[in-house]
This record gives structure tokens, C-alpha cells and sequence, in this order.
């Protein structure tokens, strides 16, 4: 037997039992076709991406600002001076992400069902739920980092903390739990209404039948935006540096202001992309076993 | 006010004229005088409909006569615009009674089975004994298997709905609701989603519950099966129930022209 097996490199890997190869005097493989062009179409792209990335390259080292770019922003010492610092001072960053998104997807969720109670009686919960989601939705992050970190210690209240981490992790929650209260809200709205009908029937209350009923369901359904939400707060931690706090961007400012090298801007950049791309690959693979899910569910 | 008065004549006449025997204790249900619309089309125009312990009642109509807004509304999921449902000789739309309360004591069984996908066998069915009833989990198990084990589903108590055959289903849908031991079962066309190979377990189901004297209201397509089943079969048009009477009244000398020709129209599509 072949190593490469009959179908090329790039083809069915499935071992061949030996009912495929007794048939294999039978009609042309329309397979083989198939995987020949695809191994030809992934040739043909990976030439291409070289070609493109050879003619980028080539232009920017020999733009003529390139050797001072390389100096300020590409310099392998400070790289590797600022590198440690900057992981370190990121650990603040991890540190207010995951306590922020605790508290996110439990103010999430309570905004959610908020808004989601239905009938007159419930008309003023709503419409608190609704005016929070709308407004910290329409406020940009760093607003509320600024005004909630500057203002209220400038109230200057005995015994108001005047930790600038807490005002960022509020903020930051306030702000993302806006959003997030929307991921869930179209998560429980996409539940069938004979769901609840059917916990309805049993006996069960409203309250109930959300809590074991709709939301599980919601919930399974909403993870792949809701990493999505995550990475984009994950990004937004940096905006807590402008009230103070001493994170990653904010040391790499401080390293840059003492050197003169812009660095560890770099080293930090590629700490983020190190963290999120998995990330978003993770999320795109969820997202993507969801749909096939459900297409095979459909029915 | 006057509404009030009216509906309570009715009642009165409603039970007079059902040939009930007069037994001690009230009919299991009492539906008088019932309308009910959505937004301009009115889909129950009065119904009146009395049903006594142990008997077993069809309804049978064209599709969108009403016969699903029906058992809906004397399950209190839908709210009605007029009219009065009694269980048990307790009014349940009174102003002010429990709704969780009294659905307990009526289970209602969908066309579309309505499982909860994300749990198992098991706990689609203990979860409403467990969170409605307060039973405990360990004694609620106990029970659910014993039932699962009657309708020949005690492997599966583990499984996941989306592993289950159409009809392995709509049994679990049954069994969900006959935990809680209610004292009214509601079936709405339970055998209208399922390949023609699975109905007979469904319906076989039904029978078995049946003579156990279950009380049931049961809307159809199966015509054969509400000939065996039923104690009375009733047929809606257009919001009311036209016709009522034993099945061998209704199948095989109906009175009024509706109901011959809603008969023909199932004979001809062969399904009696
Ligand atoms: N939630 C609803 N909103 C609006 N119209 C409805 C609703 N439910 C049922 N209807 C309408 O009421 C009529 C009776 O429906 P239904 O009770 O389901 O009839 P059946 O079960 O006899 O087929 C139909 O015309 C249907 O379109
Ligand atoms: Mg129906």
C-alpha cells in the first residue's frame, strides 16, 4: 500500500478498507478531480502570498523613513528591556479583565431579564433595564473611565475609596454590561416561545421557568458573541491607564518617556495579539460548530 | 356584570343538558360561554363544554377551528375575553387565583412535544415536581422512573431529547406531565408531528391512560382512534362546537351538514 494513497497528499486521508479498493475499477472518481483542484487552488495561494508579502516588505525597508522607524519602534534591545516590565504591568490588566467580567455577565444577565419580564406590572423594571442598556451603550468607554474615576473622588466624600483600579473595573463593567445584557436579551428572545409555554404548563412560575428553562438554553447560545464582547474588553483595559492606573499601556509610556524609544508600544502590541488571536480563532471555531450544528438540527 | 350573570346561566344549563350522571362531586371541567379573539379574528365564539371524571372527551375540527386556542385557554395560556372555566367546581378565571397552582393539576401535551432540549430524560421530567411541587430530587427521581418504566422508557432516562425518535418524545412529553400527577390532561394533536410508524405508540399510550380513568380532552386527526377512546366527541367550526355526542353518533350519523362534510373530507383523504 502507498503511503500517499491514491488521491494525492491533500486527499482523503480515511485509510482505505478493502471494499473501496475492490471498487476502485469502478466509476471515475469525481473525489480525485476534486481534491487535485484544491491542491492546485492552495498552491496557487500560497505563491501568491509570498509573492505579496516579499513586494510589501520590500517597499517599507526601503521607504526612506525606515531605518529611524526601526530605531523608534522595532529596536531589538529596548524590546527586550521593556518586554518583562511590560508582561508584569499587564498582569494588572488580566486582573481587572476578569474581575470586570464576572461582573459583567452577572449584571449582564439580571439587566437581561429585566428587560425580559413581561405584562404591565413589570413596565417600570423594564424601563429602568432598557434606559441603563441605552445609555451606557451610547457613552464611549473612556468617557465613564473619566468620569466616574475623576469625579467622584473629586466629590471629595470622607470615605469614598479613591483606588483608581475600583473606578475602572466599575466603569468598565458598566459600560460592557450594556452590551452584554443585549448578547443575552437576543439569546433568550431566541428561544421558542413553546418553551416557556411548556414550563408554563408544568406549574412552573415565570421566574422558574427562566431560571431553568430559557436562560440555560440562552446562555449555550450566546457564548460565541459573547467571547467576542471579551476580546473587545480585553483591548479596552488599556483606556483605565488615563485615570491612573498603572497597567501595561501606562508602562509602556513610562518606559518609552525615560528611554525616548517607542518599543515597548511594539512589545505590548504583540503581547495582545499573542493573547487575543487565539481567542478569536477559538470563537470563529464555536461559532462555526454552532451552525453546523444547527443545520444538522434543522429540520 | 351582566356578562358574569349570563356565563352563570349557562353553567347551569351546560350541566343540565350533558346527561351527566348527577354524582356527588362536580365535573372535572366546566367551560362556559368562552370567547376569545386574536386582535380582530375571533377564534371561540361561546363554547360550552362540560366534561365529568373519567370521561374522555375528542375534539375534532378542521384545522383552525380552534381546537388548539382551546385547550390552551382551560390551561390559562392564553387569557380569555369572556366566559368561565371551573375545575373541579373551583373557578380558575376568577380574578386572583394562583395560575401556577392550577396548572399543576392540568397537564397539557403538545403537538410538538415542547422537551427541554438541554436537559436530560430524567430531568425534563422531575424538574417541575422538583420546582413546582417542592418534592425532593431523590423521591422525585423515583417516581419519574417508576413512570418512564410504565411507557417502556426506562433506558433513556439518561438520554438527551435530541437522541429520542419522534415517538420515544412525545412519550417523554406524556410521561413530563403525568408527574405531576394532574388530575386533567390536555393533548393537542400529540400524533400530528410524528411518522405514521411511531402514532400507534403514542395512541397506545392514551388507550393505556384511559382506562386507568384518566380525565382527558383530546383534540385529533386520528379518527379511528377517538372511535375507540372517546367517551363523547365533539366538533368545532368556526369557533363553536357544533356537534356533540357519543362516537358512534358523530362518525356514523351526524346531523348537522358541517360536520358530514368535515367527515367526508377525512374519508376522502383517507384517514377514518
Ligand atoms: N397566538 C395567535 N395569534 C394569532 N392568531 C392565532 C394564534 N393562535 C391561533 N391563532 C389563530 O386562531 C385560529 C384557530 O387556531 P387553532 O386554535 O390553532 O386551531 P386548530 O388547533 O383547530 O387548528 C387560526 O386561525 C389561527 O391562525
Ligand atoms: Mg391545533
Amino acid at each position: 500500500m502507498s503511503v500517499v494513497g491514491p488521491h494525492g497528499p491533500f486527499g482523503n486521508r480515511r485509510p482505505l478498507d478493502s471494499g473501496e479498493s475492490l471498487r476502485s475499477s469502478g466509476p471515475p472518481p469525481a473525489r480525485k478531480r476534486f481534491d487535485s483542484a484544491a491542491a492546485k487552488s492552495s498552491s496557487i495561494a500560497l505563491v501568491s502570498s509570498v509573492v505579496v508579502f516579499t513586494v510589501l516588505a520590500f517597499i517599507v525597508v526601503n521607504a526612506p523613513g525606515w531605518p529611524s522607524v526601526q530605531q523608534y519602534f522595532l529596536n531589538e534591545h529596548w524590546f527586550w528591556y521593556s518586554l518583562p516590565k511590560i508582561v508584569d504591568a499587564f498582569g494588572v490588566n488580566v486582573r481587572l479583565f476578569c474581575t470586570a467580567e464576572v461582573l459583567i455577565l452577572v449584571l449582564g444577565l439580571l439587566i437581561a431579564v429585566m428587560r425580559s419580564l413581561p405584562g404591565p406590572v413589570f413596565f417600570p423594571v423594564r424601563l429602568i433595564a432598557t434606559i441603563y442598556a441605552d445609555i451606557f451603550r451610547a457613552l464611549p468607554s473612556l468617557l465613564i473611565i473619566f468620569i466616574l474615576g475623576f469625579g467622584i473622588p473629586g466629590l471629595g466624600i470622607a470615605g469614598v475609596p479613591t483606588d483608581p483600579f475600583l473606578y475602572a473595573v466599575v466603569a468598565l463593567t458598566l459600560v460592557y454590561s450594556a452590551y452584554v445584557s443585549e448578547v443575552y436579551r437576543a439569546g433568550i428572545e431566541s428561544i421558542h416561545p413553546s418553551q416557556e409555554a411548556a414550563a408554563r404548563s408544568l406549574g412552573l412560575n415565570r421566574f422558574q421557568s427562566l431560571r431553568y428553562v430559557i436562560v440555560p438554553q440562552a446562555v449555550r447560545r450566546v457564548i460565541p458573541p459573547l467571547l467576542n464582547d471579551f476580546i473587545g474588553l480585553q483591548k479596552d483595559t488599556v483606556l483605565v491607564s488615563s485615570i491612573g492606573v498603572v497597567e501595561a499601556f501606562r508602562e509602556s509610556q513610562i518606559i518609552e518617556g525615560a528611554k525616548f524609544n517607542s518599543t515597548p508600544y511594539m512589545a505590548l502590541a504583540l503581547i495582545f495579539i499573542v493573547i487575543t488571536i487565539p481567542l478569536a480563532r477559538f470563537t470563529d471555531w464555536l461559532v462555526a460548530r454552532d451552525r453546523r450544528r444547527f443545520a444538522a438540527s434543522a429540520r | 356584570m351582566n356578562e358574569q350573570t349570563v356565563a352563570a346561566d349557562t353553567v347551569v344549563a351546560g350541566s343540565a343538558n350533558a346527561g351527566v350522571p348527577a354524582a356527588s362531586t362536580s365535573p372535572a371541567l366546566e367551560v362556559a360561554g368562552l370567547w376569545k379573539s386574536f386582535g380582530d379574528l375571533q377564534v371561540l365564539r361561546g363554547i360550552d363544554l362540560t366534561v365529568a371524571e373519567h370521561e374522555v372527551v375528542c375534539l375534532i375540527g378542521s384545522s383552525g377551528s380552534g381546537k388548539s386556542t382551546l385547550l390552551r385557554c382551560i390551561n390559562l395560556l392564553e387569557p380569555i375575553d369572556a366566559g368561565r372555566i371551573i375545575v373541579e367546581g373551583n373557578e380558575i378565571t376568577a380574578p386572583g387565583v394562583n395560575v401556577n397552582r392550577i396548572r399543576r393539576r392540568i397537564g397539557i401535551v403538545f403537538q410538538s412535544f415542547n422537551l427541554f432540549p438541554h436537559m436530560s430524560v430524567l430531568s425534563n421530567v422531575t424538574l417541575a415536581p422538583r420546582k413546582a411541587l417542592g418534592m425532593s430530587k431523590v423521591q422525585a427521581a423515583a417516581e419519574a422512573t417508576a413512570l418512564l418504566e410504565r411507557f417502556g422508557l426506562a433506558d433513556k432516562r439518561n438520554e438527551y431529547p435530541d437522541r429520542l425518535s419522534g415517538g420515544q418524545q412525545q412519550r417523554v412529553a406524556i410521561v413530563r406531565a403525568l408527574a405531576m400527577k394532574p388530575d386533567l390532561l390536555l393533548l393537542d394533536e400529540i400524533t400530528s408531528a410524528l411518522d405514521p410508524e411511531l402514532v400507534a405508540e403514542v395512541l397506545n399510550v392514551i388507550r393505556e391512560l384511559g382506562r386507568g380513568g384518566m380525565t382527558m380532552v383530546i383534540a385529533t386527526h386520528e379518527m379511528g382512534f377517538a372511535r375507540d377512546i372517546a367517551s363523547r366527541v365533539c366538533f368545532l367550526d368556526q369557533g363553536t362546537i357544533l356537534e356533540q355526542g357519543s362516537p358512534s353518533d358523530i362518525f356514523s350519523r351526524p346531523r348537522e351538514a358541517r360536520t358530514q362534510q368535515f367527515l367526508q373530507r377525512i374519508i376522502e383523504a383517507g384517514r377514518l
